[in-house]
C-alpha cells in the first residue's frame, strides 16, 4: 500500500463497519500460475485473487474498491459476504469475526451484484418476501417495507409482474431493493450500476446517497471511475488481488500530481489508477471477467 | 457452536417463521411454474396405467389365475404410487441447489441468516406436502382404470409407515441434493443415478427375494424398501402396529440416523465448496 495514504482514525472495534486484515485467497487452477505443493506434497497450480489484502472501514462511509475485471473486486466481496472462506487473514463487521461465526454477522449485511439474480417467475413482491422472511422479519412488515422501497425506486405499478417482465435496469433496481430491506448495517454493493442506461444508472446512485444518511455504511466496489470519485469518502485501488493505493480522491490525486508537474485539478481518477497500476482500465478490463471461475478444476 | 446448537436456541416460533420462507417461496414457484406440475402429473399417470396394466395382461396370457388379479394390481399400483412419492420428494430434495444455480439466487440464499438445517427442513416439508399432494392427484386419476377392493387395508398403518418413512427419504434427498453442490457440472445427473439405484434396490415392482443375494444385501440399505414393505403389508394384507411394529421400528431409525448425518454432511460440503469457490460456479 502506498505510504503517503493517511490511515484511518481508531474507533472501537465495535463500531468499525469492516477490518479486513491481510486477507488472501488463493485457488487452484490449471494453466498459467504459481506451483506450490498442495496436499500430499503433490505439487499444484495456483493463482492468488486476493493477495494480504488490509483496510479498515470508518462508520457510515462509503469506501469504493476500484479494480479491472480479474483484479480480485468479486472475490474479495465474496469473502465478506461469506460466501468463500480465504486461505489466510481476518473479516471482522462491528468486531464480530466474519470467518469463525459467519452466522453473526449475516443480519447485518447484506449485497447488491452486478447481476440481479432472481426467482425471474416468481414477482418482485414475491421475491423480496422471501428474502424479508428469511431475515426474521414479519410478513405484513415485509411487504409495507417492500412497497415503500419500490415506489422510492419507482417501480410500485411493477410489484407484482413477474420478474421476467422487468427490464435489466428495473431488475437491478429491485435488487437494490432486496438489500436495503433488511435494514443492514453494512452493504456491499458489487457494481451495482454496470450495465444500467443512464437514468437508471442515476436513480441507483442517488438512492446509495440517500440510505448512507440513513447510517448505512457502503463498500462499492466498481471500475466506473466517475462513479468512484462522485460516491465514495475513501477509495482503494484494487490490482492483481492486492491493494495498491488508498485514500481519498484529493489525497490520490495529490499524491500523483506530486511526483509529476501538473496541478492536482489536472488529474483525474483515470491518471490515478494509471499512476498506481501502471495501466489504464481499459488494459486490464481486457483480462478475463471472474478468474476464479476458471480456476477450479472440473469435477 | 454448531449450527444444530444455533437452531436450538432460537424460540420455536422464529424457527418456524424461518422455514415456512422456504416453504412459501417453494409454494410461489409452484403456482408459477403450474404447466410443469400438470406435465409430471400426466407423466405419473400414465406410468401408472401402464405399469398396473401389466396385471391384466397377466391374468389374460394365463400368467395368473384370475383370483389373483386384484392383489397383482393392487401390488403393482401400490409400487408405482410409492415410487411417484418418493421421487418427487428426493427430486424437491436434489433442486435445493440446483435450482437456486440455475436462477443465479444460490449466494443470495446462502447469505441470509437462515441455519441450513431450518433452510432444509423448510424445503423438506414442501417436498413431503408437495409429493403428496402430487400422488394423491394420480391415484385419484388411476383409480376408476381399475377394480380394486379396499376394504381390508389398514388406512392407519399406511399413513403411520409413510409418515415415518418419509423422515428417512427426507435424509436421503439431502444427501442426493449434495451431489450438484459438489459436482456442478454432473450433480444432477448422478442425483438421478441415486435415484435409479434406490428403484432398483428397494422391489418397487417385485418383491426384494426376486434379486440376486447381493441386491437383496443392499435393498437393506434403502429405507424406500421397508416403506414399500409397510405399505404393502398394510394394504394388501391388513396388517397392522402389532405386526409391522419392526418396520416401523427400522424406519424411524433410518430417520434418526440420516436426518442428522445428512445435516453434517450437507454442512461439511458447503465449506468445502465455499473454500473451493464452487458455489457460484454453474454446471
Amino acid at each position: 500500500m502506498n505510504s503517503a495514504i493517511r490511515r484511518p482514525s481508531e474507533v472501537p472495534d465495535d463500531q468499525v463497519p469492516l477490518d479486513v486484515r491481510n486477507v488472501t485467497k488463493r485457488f487452484r487452477r490449471r494453466g498459467r500460475g504459481q506451483s506450490q505443493p498442495g496436499p500430499g506434497g503433490r505439487r499444484r497450480t495456483y493463482h492468488t485473487a486476493v493477495h494480504s489484502v488490509s483496510f479498515r472501514m470508518r462508520p457510515q462511509e462509503i469506501y469504493g474498491v476500484i479494480g479491472a475485471n480479474g483484479s480480485g473486486k468479486s472475490s474479495l466481496i465474496r469473502i465478506l459476504s461469506t460466501l468463500i472462506i480465504p486461505d489466510e487473514g481476518d473479516v471482522l463487521i462491528f468486531g464480530r469475526d466474519a470467518l469463525r461465526s459467519p452466522a453473526s454477522v449475516r443480519p447485518l449485511l447484506n449485497r447488491v451484484s452486478a447481476d440481479p439474480s432472481f426467482f425471474r417467475a416468481m414477482s418482485a413482491l414475491e421475491n423480496l418476501l422471501f428474502y424479508g422472511r428469511a431475515y426474521g422479519i414479519a410478513g405484513p412488515l415485509v411487504r409495507r417495507r417492500s412497497l415503500d422501497l419500490l415506489t422510492r425506486l419507482g417501480l410500485e405499478h411493477e410489484a407484482k409482474e413477474p420478474m421476467t417482465e422487468l427490464s435489466r435496469g428495473q431488475q437491478q433496481k429491485v435488487a437494490v431493493a432486496r438489500a436495503f430491506l433488511t435494514g443492514p448495517r453494512l452493504m456491499l454493493l458489487d457494481e451495482p450500476t454496470t450495465g444500467l442506461d443512464p437514468r437508471s444508472k442515476r436513480t441507483v446512485q442517488s438512492f446509495i446517497s440517500d440510505v448512507r444518511r440513513d447510517g448505512v455504511a457502503i463498500l462499492l466496489t466498481t471500475h466506473d471511475m466517475e462513479e468512484a470519485d462522485q460516491l465514495c469518502d475513501r477509495l482503494a485501488f484494487l490490482a492483481g488481488g492486492r491493494i495498491v493505493a488508498e485514500g481519498t480522491s484529493e489525497e490520490l490525486r495529490a499524491h500523483v500530481a506530486g511526483s509529476t508537474t501538473r496541478n492536482a485539478d489536472d488529474v483525474d481518477m483515470e491518471d490515478v489508477f494509471m499512476a498506481f497500476t501502471g495501466r489504464s482500465i481499459e488494459e486490464d478490463e481486457e483480462e478475463p471477467e471472474s478468474r476464479e471461475e476458471l480456476q477450479n478444476d472440473t469435477a | 457452536m454448531t449450527q444444530l446448537e444455533d437452531v436450538v436456541r432460537l424460540p420455536a416460533p422464529r424457527r418456524v417463521a424461518l422455514g415456512w420462507a422456504f416453504f412459501e417461496r417453494q409454494t410461489n414457484l409452484w403456482k408459477r411454474y403450474w404447466a410443469w406440475e400438470v406435465v409430471w402429473v400426466v407423466y405419473g399417470v400414465v406410468n401408472t396405467l401402464a405399469i398396473t396394466f401389466i396385471a391384466k395382461e397377466a391374468s389374460h396370457g394365463g400368467l395368473i389365475r384370475p383370483g389373483e388379479v386384484s392383489r397383482l394390481t393392487l401390488f403393482l399400483l401400490i409400487g408405482t404410487l410409492t415410487w411417484a412419492y418418493l421421487s418427487a420428494v428426493l427430486d424437491d430434495m436434489s433442486l435445493v441447489i440446483t435450482w437456486e444455480r440455475w436462477e443465479g439466487t444460490i449466494e443470495h440464499t446462502f447469505m441470509t441468516p437462515v441455519s441450513r438445517t431450518i433452510h432444509l427442513i423448510g424445503m423438506s416439508v414442501f417436498g413431503v406436502v408437495h409429493a403428496t399432494i402430487r400422488t394423491a392427484v394420480i391415484m385419484a386419476c388411476a383409480l376408476p382404470f381399475f377394480d380394486i377392493n379396499f376394504s381390508h387395508v389398514n388406512w392407519t398403518e399406511v399413513v403411520a409407515v409413510i409418515a415415518i418413512g418419509s423422515v428417512s427419504l427426507v435424509g436421503l434427498g439431502i444427501l442426493t441434493g449434495i451431489l450438484p453442490m459438489l459436482y456442478p457440472e454432473r450433480g444432477v445427473q448422478m442425483s438421478f443415478m441415486v435415484q435409479a439405484l434406490v428403484l432398483l434396490v428397494s422391489g418397487v415392482y417385485y418383491g426384494i427375494d426376486v434379486l440376486p443375494g447381493w441386491l437383496q444385501a443392499a435393498s437393506h440399505l434403502s429405507p424406500a424398501t421397508f416403506m414399500l414393505n409397510g405399505v404393502r403389508a398394510a394394504m394388501l394384507n391388513g396388517a397392522g402396529f402389532g405386526s409391522e411394529g419392526r418396520t416401523l421400528l427400522i424406519l424411524a431409525i433410518f430417520g434418526l440416523v440420516m436426518v442428522p448425518s445428512s445435516l453434517v454432511v450437507f454442512a461439511a460440503a458447503e465449506r468445502w465448496a465455499k473454500k473451493t469457490g464452487r458455489l457460484k460456479r454453474q454446471g
